[in-house]
């Protein structure tokens, strides 16, 4: 049904979401527990960093990517010297701008869940003896899960359209870097790609769709278990 | 020995508190709401930090606030029983239960599994999901939660307050059990009089946060502190006594008190078992000379010890009914100068046996 070319660029797509994902969870925990419990002064500057990306234009978030984890930036220099990684044109670079597009919205969907859990549940778990990383493990975090996932499913229906930081970061290089709306892109610039690129934007559509979908049953059923 | 000085300075008020009463036994912390007795309990927890603070249960110091001791909250072996039962949702009734007793640091754990479950009636519980229970089930777990954590001692604070009434009725029983059962001391904070007439041994009633009068119920229940806070028409003194017999037809039961003997309805009595009453002071008669004829079960003979002239024109006069038993009377000024009545004098107290609330009462030889 798919051309090998689509099929490629759909594996791509949902590859890199998932990385990105899967990266971007454990920081944006983290994250949204500094900006809501946390007791750090430069908060309100944490907060402005972790959503700059939501309102610069995506091609900025590229091009300071670009700056940083270029082979000559002082990020990439020192990935590509000690551990011989490259980003830049890479799957792994297209992750890395994936994630950091997203990453409030992430932030967003934990922090919300934190700010849920009450903490008189954490005081209890506390005169139970249940010292501060055990409490988080054992009460904090199960039930913030239904944040987190709503967070990581968003993320990556999100991440599998990320187009602007992408392209300029890590370049439209088939099988490498060219995500679905990529594709896309470059059948629109083609004379005759209309055809495809119509079936590209389905596909997008119904993956975006599904994504969305799932959130919502996830969310749903985490209620159901914590009778909320 | 359970032994707590706690000061603490709050926007609104000062809390500046010591208590020192004998292990094990129920303290009942009592006071109207905003009285400071959460304060002092998260105080005692190590939940919220004190200005200064002495915590010591038997030999083992918590808190000293001038030797720079404090033991975290989550070392300091306490069963902690919140108002609204902080159950964990995303866990089974049976999780939460193991939650605490896992995690107890004690070589011999004397509190067992088995025990707690059959002591509050948590069998039908276990594979439940705290959203799945009721009011008073979530407080009986909440209590099995903390009993198995082991604990040195027991803060229950309010625990009934968020349910209604044959809700209460369902968790005192559980309440006194643990008290009779197990010997773990129990602070008990309450604004019910009914609750603590119930489980206390040691009163402390606290006003704006500090402590205006303590020791043993019966002397409590006299006291113009105590009375403040239940209103005049709920005062009146509590006796322990001893149940000398009883008739299962009628429901009656004969109480010793003092030197005298008190009928009360007890349908469920047994010879021997101990017991608390309450006589309220508006429910009392003086009469001089013992009288004939009249409907009233319970006519003691006592002395008057103490008259009291109440602002509003009435009186309350208490009445030695021997063995240290006083109880109160309220009457009119105008009743008391007719009768003549002045201290040191004997007098009968009447009493209708209907008006007497009984609670079973295992006291503790302390």
């Amino acid at each position: 049904m798919l051309t090998p070319a689509e099929l490629d660029a759909v594996r791509l797509s949902l590859s890199i979401a998932a990385r990105s994902v899967i990266v971007s969870l454990p920081i944006a925990i983290v994250v949204a527990w500094l900006l809501t419990r946390g007791r750090l002064r430069g908060r309100v500057v944490l907060d402005a960093i972790v959503h700059l990306p939501l309102v610069l234009p995506p091609v900025v978030v590229g091009y300071v990517l670009l700056l940083l984890f270029g082979v000559r930036g002082p990020i990439g220099q020192w990935l590509d010297q000690a551990f011989g990684i490259r980003l830049v044109f890479t799957s792994s670079g297209a992750a890395l701008a994936t994630a950091v597009m997203t990453f409030p919205l992430m932030v967003r969907a934990i922090r919300l869940s934190l700010e849920a859990v009450d903490p008189g549940l954490e005081d209890a778990a506390r005169t139970l003896g249940a010292g501060p990383w055990d409490r988080f493990f054992t009460i904090t975090l199960p039930l913030m899960v239904p944040g987190i996932l709503a967070g990581a499913v968003t993320a990556f229906a999100a991440g599998l359209g990320e187009f602007g930081a992408v392209i300029t970061f890590v370049s439209n290089i088939p099988g490498e870097t060219r995500t679905l709306p990529l594709a896309l892109y470059t059948a629109l610039q083609t004379p005759g790609g209309e055809a495809l690129a119509a079936r590209l934007a389905s596909i997008s559509f119904a993956l975006g769709l599904c994504g969305l979908l799932v959130a919502e049953f996830l969310a749903r059923r985490m209620r159901r278990t914590l009778g909320r | 020995m359970l032994r707590i000085a706690v000061r603490k300075r709050r926007a609104d008020f000062a809390l500046d508190v010591s208590i020192e009463v004998p292990t094990p036994g129920t303290i009942a912390l009592f006071g109207r709401s905003g009285c400071g007795k959460t304060t002092l309990v998260n105080c005692i927890a190590g939940l919220l930090q004190a200005d200064r603070a002495f915590v010591a249960i038997d030999d083992v110091v918590l808190e000293d606030t001038g030797a720079n001791v404090r033991v975290p909250v989550e070392q300091r072996r306490i069963g902690y029983v919140f108002q609204d039962a902080r159950l964990f949702p995303h866990m089974t009734v049976m999780a939460n239960l193991r939650y605490g007793e896992r995690r107890a640091r004690i070589a011999q754990p004397f509190v067992d599994f088995d025990h707690v479950v059959a002591l509050l009636g948590l069998r039908e519980l276990l594979n439940r999901r705290p959203h799945e229970l009721s009011g008073g089930e979530k407080q009986r777990v909440a209590l099995g939660r903390a009993l198995l954590s082991q604990p040195r001692l027991m803060l229950l604070d309010e625990p009934l307050a968020a349910l209604d009434a044959p809700r209460r009725e369902e968790v005192l029983p559980y309440l006194e059990r643990l008290r009779d059962e197990l010997q773990i001391p129990i602070v008990y904070v309450s604004h019910q009089f009914e609750e603590v007439l119930r489980l206390a041994t040691h009163v402390v009633v606290m006003d704006r946060g500090a402590i205006a009068t303590q020791g043993p119920i019966e002397t409590v229940s006299r006291h113009s502190a105590l009375r403040a806070i239940v209103g005049d028409e709920a005062m009146g003194a509590v006796l322990n006594g001893v149940i000398a017999s009883c008739d299962p037809s009628t429901g009656l039961a004969a109480v010793q008190i003092g030197a005298g003997i008190v009928h009360t309805h007890l349908p469920d009595a047994v010879p021997g078992a101990h017991v608390r009453v309450q006589l309220l002071a508006r429910d009392l008669i003086l009469a001089t000379h013992a009288v004939d004829g009249v409907s009233v079960r319970n006519m003691i003979a006592g002395t008057i010890v103490r008259i009291e002239t109440e602002e509003r024109g009435t009186e309350l006069v208490e009445v030695d009914i021997g063995n240290g038993a006083i109880v109160v009377a309220r009457l009119t000024r105008a009743a008391s100068v007719a009768l003549g009545l002045r201290l040191q004098m004997p007098i009968w107290v009447l009493v209708k046996a209907v008006s007497i609330q009984g609670h079973a009462f295992r006291v503790r030889a302390t």
